[in-house]
C-alpha cells in the first residue's frame, strides 16, 4: 500500500487548487444504499458544478503564471502547461503538509542506487521535488502532433520549425516537470491507452516498494484537439444529441462525453497524507462478463475487504447505453447492494479518466468516507480497480 | 523491505511467488529486425562483415528522398504480414514488432516454433501456462498510417479512410502484437524517445522481480515515417551522407527503422527451459538530464547517472564493463555529451565500444530492444562490433571505438545506453550467467 500525500488536478471542473478542492469538500453526495437506484442516481456535484451540453467538455485552466514562467507559458501547449500546473500544485500540497520538508533543500537524489550529482535546487523555493517522475498519457502531446503534421502536409515538407515537432514527444510533460524541477531522478512515462495512467501507478508503487524513492510524482493526462475530437467523433463515440453532463447517466442513448484533464499525485510510503491507496490491479479483454466477475471478486478478497465496508463504488460509467448495461450487470451480481457513483459526467470518457476517479477518491475520503472502490472499463477491454481507504483505518 | 512480495497491485491477479528484489532475472531469448537484417542471425552476419543498412530512401514517400539516406527495414509492409501473421494494414510499427517479438518467443523455446493455436487463433504464448506480459515501446504509434490518412482530412474533415487512424496510439501496435501472441496476463507501452525501449525492458525486468509475471517480451519498435523524418530535418541533426558516430567531423545521425526484443524470464521457469539463459539483466538505471528538451547537458549528468546507477545496481566496478554498445547517434550534441560522461566513469582505462547505428541508423523507440538483443548476442559470442566510418576519433575524447569486428573474446558484461529526448537516460549492463 501507498499513501496519497497530495494531489492536483485540472479538469472540466473547477478541481484546481485549493478552491477546487474546496469545490469538492463535502456536499453533493448523499449515498443511497439501495438497489433501487440505476447507475449514476447518486450524482456527486460539486458545489459549483461546470455544466456543458454538448459533447465535448474542456479543462478549467487555471491561471498559470502562478507556477510556470510567463515565456514558458507561451511556448507550451495546452497538455503541457495543464500538466506542469498540476503537478506543481500537487507538490505546493505535499509542501504545505504540517511537517513536511521546506526551504529548497529537498535532494533529489539519483534513483537506483546512482549517486551523482545530487541536485538541490527546486524551480520554486519551498516546493518540495520528488525523486521520481512517472507519466501516462495515452494520445501523448496531440496539438503540437498535428501542428507539425499539418504544417508538413500544407507545406509540403518544407519551410518547417521545429518547435511543434519537439514537443510532440510523448515524454514531453514528464520532461518539462523534470526540468522545471532540476529532478534528475527516474523518469518515465507510459503510453498505453487505458492503461496509461494504471501503469504509471504500478511503476511508482513498485519504485517506493524498492527503497528507490520515498516520494514519487504521478499523473495521467490527456488533451482534446479539435482534430481528435473530429475522428473520434466520426467513430460514433459522443453522443449527437444535446444533453447536460449532470444528466448523462439519464439518457439512454448511445455514446458519451469526451472528456481531459491532467491530474498528479504525490505517493509516498510513508503513512499520513489524504487517503491510502491499498491497491489497483488492471485486467485486459476479458473472456465474458464471468471473467470480469472474477477478477472483481478477487481483487476485493485479495485486499480481504467486504463489500460492507466500502462506502462507495465510483464507476467509470458514462452515459453510453451500451457500455452502461455492462456496469448494471456487474453491479447487479457483484456489489447490488453497495452505493455507487459515476463520475465521467464531470471530467467526461477519455484514456487517463481513473486519474481524475482517484483525486475524486482522495477527495470523498477527506470528506469522511473510509473506503472507496473504483471500477472502471474502457471500451470494454481495458478494466481497472482501485481500493482507496482512509489513512489509519 | 527487500524480498517482500508486493501486496498493494497486480497485472491481473496477485504477485505471488515474489522472488525477491536481488533475484536475478534472465534473458531466455531474443529478436530482432533491422535495416541490416530480418532476424538475429542476419544483423549479426551483416555486424560481421561491416554491411550498414543505410540506403536512399526505397519505401518512404518523401520529397528528401534523394537527400536524406535512411536505414529501411527491406521488407514491405506485405511482406512482413504474410512474416509475422498480423493483417497488411497493420501501422508497420505494429508489423516490425511482430517479426521481431516472434522471433524472440521462439528462440526462448516459450511458443510453438509460431504455429497457431488453433483455439484462441493466436500464437499464443499463453498456452505455456507462465504469466506473461508483452512491453512494448514506440515514439510514432500508427504515425506511418496517421500521415496518409491526414491530407484527405485536412481538406474535407469527413473525409479520410478512418481505418489508417485507428492504429494511430502508442499502445496499439504493442496490443496487436500482444494478441497475435496470445498475450493478455499484462501489457503496456512506454515513450520515452530514444530510450523507450530499454525503459520497456527495465519495467518488465522489475514486474518478474516483484512476482507480478513469470515471463515478460520486452523491448521496442518503431518505423520510419515522413512526421519523423522532417522532424528531426527541421532539427538539423541529419546528416545527408552515412552518418559518423563519435567521429570529430560527425554530421548527424541516420533515422532507422526496426524493433528488437529480449524475453525476459524468471529464475523458476528458466529452471524448466530445455537450455540454459542466454545472460543475465544484471544492472539498469534511469535518470534525468533535466537540461534541455532536445539536446545533452555538455557534461552529460543524465547519461552519467544512468550508467553510474546501472553498475551500481550490478554491484560492478567499470573496469569490469567490457564493451560499451553507445547510444552514438552521430550528432554532435550526443557524441560529445556520452563521451564525457564515459570519460568522467571509467577514466583512464576504457573497455572496447563502439555504436551500432552506424549500422542499423538511429530506430528511436526501438534501438533499445534492438542493442540489448546486439549486446546480449556479444556475452554469446564473444563480439566487438565495428563503430563504422569512423576517420578521425573526437579530438576531445581520450579513448577511440572499436573499428573492426572481433570474436570470441572474454565478454563476460556489457553495457547498453540508450538517451533521449526530454533528458531521459537509461543504461541497461548485461551479463554471463
Amino acid at each position: 500500500m501507498v499513501y496519497i500525500r497530495s494531489i492536483g488536478n485540472v479538469s472540466p471542473q473547477a478541481t484546481f487548487g485549493a478552491e477546487g478542492r474546496a469545490n469538492f469538500g463535502t456536499t453533493g453526495f448523499e449515498p443511497s444504499g439501495t438497489a433501487a437506484s440505476a447507475t449514476g442516481r447518486d450524482l456527486i456535484t460539486p458545489a459549483a458544478p461546470a455544466v456543458y451540453t454538448g459533447n465535448r467538455l474542456k479543462a478549467i485552466e487555471p491561471d498559470y503564471s502562478k507556477y510556470i514562467d510567463a515565456k514558458l507559458i507561451r511556448r507550451m501547449s495546452r497538455i503541457i502547461r495543464m500538466g506542469v500546473a498540476a503537478a506543481m500544485d500537487c507538490l505546493d500540497g505535499a509542501a504545505a503538509e504540517p511537517g513536511a520538508p521546506t526551504g529548497a533543500g529537498v535532494r533529489a537524489e539519483a534513483p537506483q542506487g546512482a549517486a551523482a550529482t545530487p541536485t538541490t535546487v527546486g524551480a520554486s523555493p519551498g516546493r518540495l521535488v520528488p525523486e521520481a517522475i512517472i507519466t501516462g498519457t495515452a494520445y501523448g502531446c496531440l496539438e503540437d502532433t498535428v501542428t507539425f503534421l499539418r504544417r508538413m502536409v500544407e507545406n509540403k515538407e518544407e519551410m518547417l520549425t521545429p518547435t511543434a515537432f519537439i514537443q510532440s514527444t510523448h515524454n514531453t510533460v514528464g520532461a518539462q516537470i523534470a526540468l522545471m524541477l532540476q529532478c534528475h531522478g527516474y523518469n518515465n512515462t507510459f503510453v498505453h491507452s487505458g492503461f496509461s495512467f494504471e501503469s504509471a501507478l504500478l511503476d511508482a508503487q513498485m519504485l517506493l516498494e524498492e527503497g528507490q524513492a520515498n516520494n514519487v510524482l504521478v499523473g495521467g493526462v490527456d488533451e482534446i484537439t479539435d482534430t481528435s475530437h473530429t475522428i473520434l467523433e466520426r467513430f460514433g463515440l459522443f453522443k449527437r444529441e444535446t444533453v447536460s453532463n449532470l444528466e448523462l447517466y439519464d439518457t439512454k442513448t448511445k455514446g458519451t462525453i469526451n472528456g481531459e484533464g491532467a491530474v498528479f499525485f504525490l505517493l509516498s510510503k510513508e503513512p499520513g497524507g489524504l487517503a491510502r491507496l491499498d491497491g489497483m490491479e488492471t485486467f485486459y479483454k476479458p473472456t465474458d462478463l464471468e471473467d470480469t466477475t472474477q477478477h472483481i471478486r478477487g481483487f476485493l478478497n485479495r485486499h480481504q475487504v467486504s463489500l460492507a465496508a466500502i462506502d462507495l463504488i465510483l464507476l467509470g460509467i458514462n452515459g453510453n447505453i451500451l457500455e452502461d448495461e455492462a456496469y448494471d450487470l456487474i453491479r447487479s451480481q457483484v456489489f447490488p447492494n453497495t452505493p455507487v457513483a459515476g463520475f465521467k459526467h464531470l471530467c467526461g470518457e477519455y484514456p487517463t479518466a481513473s486519474a481524475f476517479a482517484l483525486w475524486l477518491a482522495t477527495q470523498k475520503i477527506q470528506s469522511g468516507l473510509k473506503r472507496v472502490l473504483i471500477y472502471n472499463q474502457q471500451q470494454q477491454s481495458h478494466h481497472s480497480l482501485y481500493l482507496v481507504s482512509a489513512c489509519g483505518t | 523491505m527487500k524480498g517482500s512480495p508486493v501486496t498493494n497491485a497486480s497485472a491481473s491477479t496477485g504477485p505471488s511467488g515474489a522472488q525477491g528484489l536481488h533475484a536475478p532475472v534472465w534473458v531466455a531469448g531474443t529478436g530482432v529486425i533491422s535495416a541490416i537484417g530480418q532476424n538475429r542471425d542476419q544483423c549479426l552476419q551483416s555486424l560481421r562483415l561491416g554491411q550498414a543498412g543505410m540506403a536512399p530512401m526505397q519505401r518512404l514517400e518523401s520529397i528528401h528522398k534523394d537527400t536524406i539516406p535512411v536505414a529501411e527495414v527491406k521488407l514491405s509492409n506485405e511482406e512482413l504480414a504474410a512474416f509475422s501473421g498480423l493483417a497488411p494494414t497493420s501501422s508497420r510499427t505494429a508489423l516490425l514488432s511482430a517479426v521481431a517479438a516472434l522471433e524472440a518467443l521462439a528462440d526462448a523455446g516459450l511458443v510453438g516454433a509460431g504455429a497457431r493455436d488453433e483455439s484462441s487463433g493466436s500464437r499464443g504464448a499463453t498456452s505455456v501456462g507462465w504469466r506473461t506480459g508483452f512491453i512494448s515501446a514506440n515514439s510514432v504509434g500508427g504515425m506511418d498510417l496517421t500521415e496518409d490518412f491526414y491530407p484527405a482530412f485536412l481538406a474535407d474533415p469527413a473525409k479520410g479512410r478512418l481505418r489508417q487512424v485507428i492504429q494511430h496510439e502508442c499502445g496499439a501496435a504493442t496490443e496487436a502484437v500482444a494478441d497475435l501472441l496470445g498475450i493478455n496476463h499484462y501489457v503496456s507501452t512506454i515513450s520515452t524517445a530514444c530510450s523507450s525501449s530499454a525503459n520497456a525492458i527495465f519495467f518488465g525486468a522489475r514486474l518478474i522481480k516483484h512476482g507480478y509475471l513469470d515471463v515478460v517480451i520486452a523491448g521496442g519498435t518503431d518505423s520510419l515515417s515522413r512526421f519523423t523524418l522532417n522532424g528531426f530535418n527541421t532539427l538539423m541533426i541529419l546528416d545527408n551522407a552515412w552518418c559518423k558516430p563519435f567521429d570529430e567531423n560527425r554530421k548527424g545521425l541516420n533515422l532507422g527503422e526496426g524493433a528488437g526484443y529480449v524475453v525476459l524470464v524468471s529464475a523458476a521457469v528458466a529452471a524448466t527451459l530445455k537450455r540454459p539463459p542466454l545472460a543475465r539483466l544484471s544492472g539498469y538505471a534511469n535518470a534525468n538530464d533535466a537540461y534541455h528538451q532536445t539536446a545533452s547537458s555538455p557534461d552529460g549528468t543524465g547519461s552519467f547517472m544512468a550508467m553510474k546507477g546501472a553498475l551500481t545496481l550490478s554491484g560492478l566496478a567499470p573496469s569490469e564493463i567490457d564493451y560499451i554498445n553507445l547510444h552514438g547517434t552521430g550528432t554532435q550534441n550526443n557524441d560529445i555529451a556520452e563521451g564525457t560522461a564515459i570519460k568522467r566513469l571509467f577514466d583512464p582505462t576504457y573497455p572496447p565500444m563502439s555504436s551500432t547505428k552506424s549500422f542499423t541508423g538511429h530506430t528511436l523507440g526501438g534501438c533499445g530492444g534492438i542493442e540489448a538483443v546486439f549486446s546480449v548476442l556479444s556475452l554469446q559470442g564473444g563480439y566487438i562490433y565495428p563503430n563504422l566510418r569512423l576517420e578521425t576519433p573526437m579530438k576531445e575524447l581520450p579513448f577511440e571505438v572499436a573499428t573492426t569486428f572481433s570474436e570470441g573474446r572474454p565478454i563476460n558484461h556489457v553495457l547498453s545506453n540508450s538517451f533521449g529526448f526530454g533528458g531521459n537516460c537509461t543504461s541497461l549492463i548485461f551479463s554471463k550467467l
